[in-house]
Protein backbone atom coordinates (compact mmCIF):
# COMPACT_ATOMS: atom_id res chain seq x y z
CA UNK A 1 0.00 0.00 0.00
CA UNK A 2 2.91 2.47 0.68
CA UNK A 3 4.78 1.12 -2.21
CA UNK A 4 1.72 2.38 -4.16
CA UNK A 5 1.33 5.53 -2.66
CA UNK A 6 4.54 6.49 -3.81
CA UNK A 7 4.03 5.17 -6.97
CA UNK A 8 0.97 7.48 -7.66
CA UNK A 9 1.54 10.28 -5.25
CA UNK A 10 2.68 13.73 -6.86
CA UNK A 11 3.46 15.21 -3.45
CA UNK A 12 7.11 14.34 -3.49
CA UNK A 13 7.59 15.69 0.46
CA UNK A 14 4.95 12.75 1.32
CA UNK A 15 6.39 10.42 -0.95
CA UNK A 16 9.97 10.98 0.92
CA UNK A 17 7.94 10.11 4.20
CA UNK A 18 5.65 7.33 3.15
CA UNK A 19 9.03 5.80 1.61
CA UNK A 20 10.63 5.69 4.73
CA UNK A 21 7.83 4.06 6.40
CA UNK A 22 7.92 1.70 3.81
CA UNK A 23 11.31 0.78 4.46
CA UNK A 24 10.53 0.61 8.02
CA UNK A 25 8.01 -2.09 7.27
CA UNK A 26 10.62 -3.78 5.22
CA UNK A 27 12.82 -3.81 8.23
CA UNK A 28 9.80 -5.40 10.04
CA UNK A 29 9.87 -7.96 7.54
CA UNK A 30 13.03 -8.85 7.34
CA UNK A 31 13.23 -9.21 11.13
CA UNK A 32 10.21 -11.38 11.19
CA UNK A 33 12.13 -13.59 8.44
CA UNK A 34 14.60 -13.47 11.21
CA UNK A 35 17.38 -11.89 8.88
CA UNK A 36 18.58 -9.57 11.77
CA UNK A 37 21.42 -8.07 10.11
CA UNK A 38 19.69 -7.21 6.92
CA UNK A 39 16.72 -5.22 8.79
CA UNK A 40 19.08 -3.03 10.89
CA UNK A 41 20.64 -2.18 7.87
CA UNK A 42 17.33 -1.71 6.10
CA UNK A 43 16.63 0.59 9.32
CA UNK A 44 19.34 2.44 9.40
CA UNK A 45 20.31 3.29 5.92
CA UNK A 46 16.53 2.89 4.02
CA UNK A 47 14.57 4.76 6.32
CA UNK A 48 17.14 6.76 8.44
CA UNK A 49 20.12 8.05 6.22
CA UNK A 50 18.54 8.02 2.48
CA UNK A 51 15.52 9.73 3.81
CA UNK A 52 17.65 12.79 4.45
CA UNK A 53 19.61 12.88 1.44
CA UNK A 54 16.29 12.60 -0.60
CA UNK A 55 14.81 15.51 1.47
CA UNK A 56 18.17 17.64 1.06
CA UNK A 57 18.11 17.14 -2.64
CA UNK A 58 14.70 17.71 -2.27
CA UNK A 59 15.21 21.39 -1.34
CA UNK A 60 16.21 21.76 -4.85
CA UNK A 61 13.53 21.02 -6.64
CA UNK A 62 10.05 21.69 -6.74
CA UNK A 63 7.65 20.26 -4.27
CA UNK A 64 5.19 18.43 -6.50
CA UNK A 65 5.65 16.63 -9.53
CA UNK A 66 4.39 17.90 -13.15
CA UNK A 67 1.06 15.94 -13.85
CA UNK A 68 2.41 14.21 -16.82
CA UNK A 69 -0.17 12.56 -19.64
CA UNK A 70 -1.19 8.49 -19.01
CA UNK A 71 1.86 6.88 -20.90
CA UNK A 72 0.56 3.52 -21.73
CA UNK A 73 3.90 1.96 -23.05
CA UNK A 74 5.76 2.04 -19.69
CA UNK A 75 3.40 0.26 -17.62
CA UNK A 76 2.72 -2.23 -20.15
CA UNK A 77 6.58 -2.76 -19.97
CA UNK A 78 6.29 -2.79 -16.68
CA UNK A 79 3.04 -5.42 -15.59
CA UNK A 80 4.53 -7.64 -18.52
CA UNK A 81 8.22 -8.19 -16.95
CA UNK A 82 5.90 -8.61 -13.66
CA UNK A 83 4.04 -11.00 -14.95
CA UNK A 84 7.20 -12.65 -16.50
CA UNK A 85 9.04 -12.64 -13.14
CA UNK A 86 6.16 -13.77 -11.34
CA UNK A 87 5.75 -16.99 -13.68
CA UNK A 88 9.46 -17.76 -13.13
CA UNK A 89 8.44 -18.10 -9.15
CA UNK A 90 5.61 -20.88 -9.95
CA UNK A 91 9.09 -23.21 -10.75
CA UNK A 92 10.88 -22.07 -7.48
CA UNK A 93 10.88 -24.59 -4.51
CA UNK A 94 8.88 -24.06 -1.49
CA UNK A 95 10.62 -21.25 1.02
CA UNK A 96 12.32 -22.79 4.06
CA UNK A 97 12.40 -26.29 2.70
CA UNK A 98 15.33 -28.13 3.88
CA UNK A 99 16.02 -29.58 0.61
CA UNK A 100 16.52 -26.58 -1.71
CA UNK A 101 19.74 -25.87 -3.63
CA UNK A 102 20.40 -22.49 -1.55
CA UNK A 103 20.48 -24.63 1.81
CA UNK A 104 22.71 -27.38 0.37
CA UNK A 105 24.97 -25.31 -1.59
CA UNK A 106 27.93 -23.48 1.08
CA UNK A 107 25.42 -22.70 4.02
CA UNK A 108 25.62 -26.54 5.76
CA UNK A 109 29.41 -26.01 5.70
CA UNK A 110 29.53 -22.29 6.65
CA UNK A 111 27.06 -22.99 9.73
CA UNK A 112 28.81 -26.00 10.83
CA UNK A 113 32.69 -24.94 10.43
CA UNK A 114 32.51 -21.41 10.64
CA UNK A 115 32.76 -21.46 14.75
CA UNK A 116 35.50 -23.69 14.63
CA UNK A 117 37.75 -21.91 11.62
CA UNK A 118 36.84 -18.53 12.73
CA UNK A 119 35.86 -18.44 15.92
CA UNK A 120 32.75 -15.92 15.83
CA UNK A 121 29.22 -16.67 16.97
CA UNK A 122 27.56 -14.34 14.29
CA UNK A 123 27.91 -16.26 11.45
CA UNK A 124 26.85 -13.33 9.33
CA UNK A 125 29.87 -11.52 10.16
CA UNK A 126 32.41 -14.35 9.56
CA UNK A 127 30.54 -14.79 6.13
CA UNK A 128 30.50 -11.35 5.33
CA UNK A 129 33.96 -10.52 6.66
CA UNK A 130 36.38 -13.72 6.11
CA UNK A 131 34.65 -15.75 3.70
CA UNK A 132 33.58 -13.10 1.55
CA UNK A 133 36.31 -10.30 1.76
CA UNK A 134 36.44 -9.82 -1.58
CA UNK A 135 32.44 -8.91 -1.84
CA UNK A 136 32.90 -6.92 0.94
CA UNK A 137 35.88 -4.82 0.12
CA UNK A 138 33.86 -4.11 -3.45
CA UNK A 139 30.93 -2.97 -1.17
CA UNK A 140 33.08 -0.31 0.56
CA UNK A 141 34.56 0.70 -2.91
CA UNK A 142 30.88 1.19 -3.55
CA UNK A 143 30.65 3.72 -0.76
CA UNK A 144 33.71 5.09 -1.56
CA UNK A 145 32.84 5.81 -5.04
CA UNK A 146 29.56 6.86 -4.31
CA UNK A 147 30.90 9.81 -2.21
CA UNK A 148 33.36 10.58 -4.65
CA UNK A 149 31.06 10.69 -7.61
CA UNK A 150 28.89 12.98 -5.47
CA UNK A 151 31.62 15.18 -4.25
CA UNK A 152 33.01 15.49 -8.14
CA UNK A 153 29.49 16.17 -9.57
CA UNK A 154 28.03 18.85 -7.19
CA UNK A 155 30.77 19.52 -4.37
CA UNK A 156 33.10 20.92 -7.06
CA UNK A 157 30.60 23.04 -9.31
CA UNK A 158 29.83 25.43 -6.33
CA UNK A 159 33.45 26.79 -5.79
CA UNK A 160 33.75 27.20 -9.30
CA UNK A 161 30.35 29.57 -9.88
CA UNK A 162 31.23 31.33 -6.45
CA UNK A 163 34.51 31.53 -5.83
CA UNK B 1 15.95 25.58 13.19
CA UNK B 2 18.54 26.97 15.08
CA UNK B 3 16.00 28.42 17.50
CA UNK B 4 14.87 25.23 18.37
CA UNK B 5 15.17 24.74 21.93
CA UNK B 6 13.54 21.75 22.67
CA UNK B 7 15.48 19.87 19.33
CA UNK B 8 18.92 21.60 20.76
CA UNK B 9 18.51 20.07 24.20
CA UNK B 10 16.91 16.50 23.44
CA UNK B 11 19.50 16.34 20.23
CA UNK B 12 21.93 17.30 23.10
CA UNK B 13 21.60 14.49 25.06
CA UNK B 14 20.89 12.14 21.59
CA UNK B 15 24.00 12.50 19.93
CA UNK B 16 26.00 10.52 22.75
CA UNK B 17 23.39 7.95 22.70
CA UNK B 18 23.85 7.41 19.44
CA UNK B 19 27.43 7.70 18.82
CA UNK B 20 27.82 5.05 21.92
CA UNK B 21 25.17 2.65 19.72
CA UNK B 22 27.21 3.10 16.86
CA UNK B 23 30.49 1.89 19.05
CA UNK B 24 28.37 -1.05 20.73
CA UNK B 25 27.31 -2.03 16.92
CA UNK B 26 30.56 -2.13 15.32
CA UNK B 27 32.37 -4.12 18.71
CA UNK B 28 29.13 -6.28 19.11
CA UNK B 29 28.74 -7.19 14.93
CA UNK B 30 30.44 -10.34 15.81
CA UNK B 31 28.56 -11.35 18.55
CA UNK B 32 25.04 -10.04 17.42
CA UNK B 33 23.74 -8.84 14.17
CA UNK B 34 25.02 -5.57 12.79
CA UNK B 35 28.19 -4.90 12.06
CA UNK B 36 30.71 -2.44 10.21
CA UNK B 37 28.49 -1.12 7.85
CA UNK B 38 25.14 -0.65 10.25
CA UNK B 39 27.85 0.86 12.76
CA UNK B 40 29.51 3.60 10.34
CA UNK B 41 25.58 4.69 9.09
CA UNK B 42 24.61 5.47 12.54
CA UNK B 43 27.81 7.21 13.88
CA UNK B 44 27.01 9.17 10.71
CA UNK B 45 23.33 9.82 12.00
CA UNK B 46 24.90 11.15 15.05
CA UNK B 47 26.32 13.97 12.80
CA UNK B 48 23.89 14.41 9.96
CA UNK B 49 21.18 14.61 13.51
CA UNK B 50 23.75 17.91 14.61
CA UNK B 51 23.47 19.42 11.36
CA UNK B 52 19.78 19.32 10.65
CA UNK B 53 19.42 21.02 14.48
CA UNK B 54 22.98 23.82 14.78
CA UNK B 55 22.99 24.29 11.06
CA UNK B 56 26.19 23.15 8.03
CA UNK B 57 28.46 24.86 9.26
CA UNK B 58 29.18 24.20 13.26
CA UNK B 59 29.45 20.62 11.90
CA UNK B 60 31.54 21.04 9.74
CA UNK B 61 34.06 22.81 12.20
CA UNK B 62 33.64 19.46 13.99
CA UNK B 63 34.25 17.43 11.12
CA UNK B 64 36.58 19.34 8.73
CA UNK B 65 35.78 18.25 5.55
CA UNK B 66 39.30 17.37 4.61
CA UNK B 67 39.10 14.92 7.46
CA UNK B 68 36.39 12.98 5.77
CA UNK B 69 37.76 13.11 2.53
CA UNK B 70 41.32 11.41 4.30
CA UNK B 71 38.96 9.18 6.33
CA UNK B 72 36.67 7.88 3.62
CA UNK B 73 39.69 6.72 1.45
CA UNK B 74 41.61 5.55 4.21
CA UNK B 75 38.82 2.94 5.35
CA UNK B 76 39.36 1.59 2.05
CA UNK B 77 43.21 1.50 1.97
CA UNK B 78 42.83 0.35 5.29
CA UNK B 79 40.71 -3.18 4.18
CA UNK B 80 42.82 -3.41 0.55
CA UNK B 81 46.39 -3.39 3.11
CA UNK B 82 44.96 -5.42 5.47
CA UNK B 83 45.11 -7.85 2.05
CA UNK B 84 48.41 -6.91 1.67
CA UNK B 85 49.67 -7.67 4.43
CA UNK B 86 47.89 -11.37 4.33
CA UNK B 87 50.45 -11.43 0.67
CA UNK B 88 53.25 -10.82 2.82
CA UNK B 89 52.99 -13.03 5.49
CA UNK B 90 52.68 -15.96 3.06
CA UNK B 91 48.90 -16.55 2.64
CA UNK B 92 46.59 -15.20 0.10
CA UNK B 93 44.75 -11.80 -0.37
CA UNK B 94 42.73 -11.65 2.24
CA UNK B 95 43.54 -14.60 4.09
CA UNK B 96 43.81 -13.37 7.76
CA UNK B 97 44.86 -16.98 9.17
CA UNK B 98 48.77 -15.89 9.06
CA UNK B 99 47.65 -12.70 10.64
CA UNK B 100 47.93 -14.12 14.33
CA UNK B 101 49.73 -16.48 16.31
CA UNK B 102 46.96 -19.15 15.39
CA UNK B 103 44.44 -19.08 12.75
CA UNK B 104 41.68 -17.85 14.70
CA UNK B 105 43.09 -15.24 16.32
CA UNK B 106 44.54 -14.16 13.02
CA UNK B 107 40.75 -14.39 11.50
CA UNK B 108 39.91 -12.03 14.65
CA UNK B 109 42.63 -9.45 14.00
CA UNK B 110 41.93 -9.40 10.54
CA UNK B 111 37.63 -9.00 10.72
CA UNK B 112 38.32 -6.48 13.77
CA UNK B 113 40.27 -4.18 11.19
CA UNK B 114 38.55 -4.69 7.72
CA UNK B 115 35.21 -3.95 9.96
CA UNK B 116 37.35 -0.59 11.22
CA UNK B 117 38.23 0.33 7.55
CA UNK B 118 34.21 -0.46 6.82
CA UNK B 119 33.19 1.75 9.37
CA UNK B 120 35.46 4.71 8.76
CA UNK B 121 34.44 4.52 5.09
CA UNK B 122 30.74 4.37 5.60
CA UNK B 123 30.53 6.88 8.25
CA UNK B 124 32.99 9.82 6.73
CA UNK B 125 31.20 9.27 3.09
CA UNK B 126 27.37 9.31 4.43
CA UNK B 127 28.62 12.75 6.39
CA UNK B 128 30.49 13.80 3.28
CA UNK B 129 27.54 13.35 1.02
CA UNK B 130 24.78 14.76 3.37
CA UNK B 131 27.32 17.70 3.59
CA UNK B 132 27.58 17.59 -0.15
CA UNK B 133 23.75 17.63 -0.73
CA UNK B 134 23.40 20.43 2.20
CA UNK B 135 25.75 22.77 0.69
CA UNK B 136 24.38 21.99 -2.98
CA UNK B 137 20.85 22.64 -2.08
CA UNK B 138 21.21 26.14 -0.56
CA UNK B 139 22.96 27.47 -3.27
Amino acid sequence: MTALYVALSRDLLAVVMVFSAYSLLCAGMFMVLDAADVAFTEAAVGAGVSTILMLLALRCCPRHERPAGRQWLPIVVVVLTGATLVYGTLDLPQVGEPGNPVHQHVAPRYLEDSGREIGIPNVVTSVLASYRGFDTLGEAVVVFTAGLGVWLLIGTVRRRREP
Amino acid sequence: MRDALILRVISKFLIPVIMLFALYVQFHGELGPGGAFQAGVIMASAFILHMLVFGLEPTRRIVPVLWLRILSAGGVLLYGFVGVAGLLLGGNYLEYNVLGTSPTAGQHVGIILIELGVALTVASTMILLTFTFADWSRR
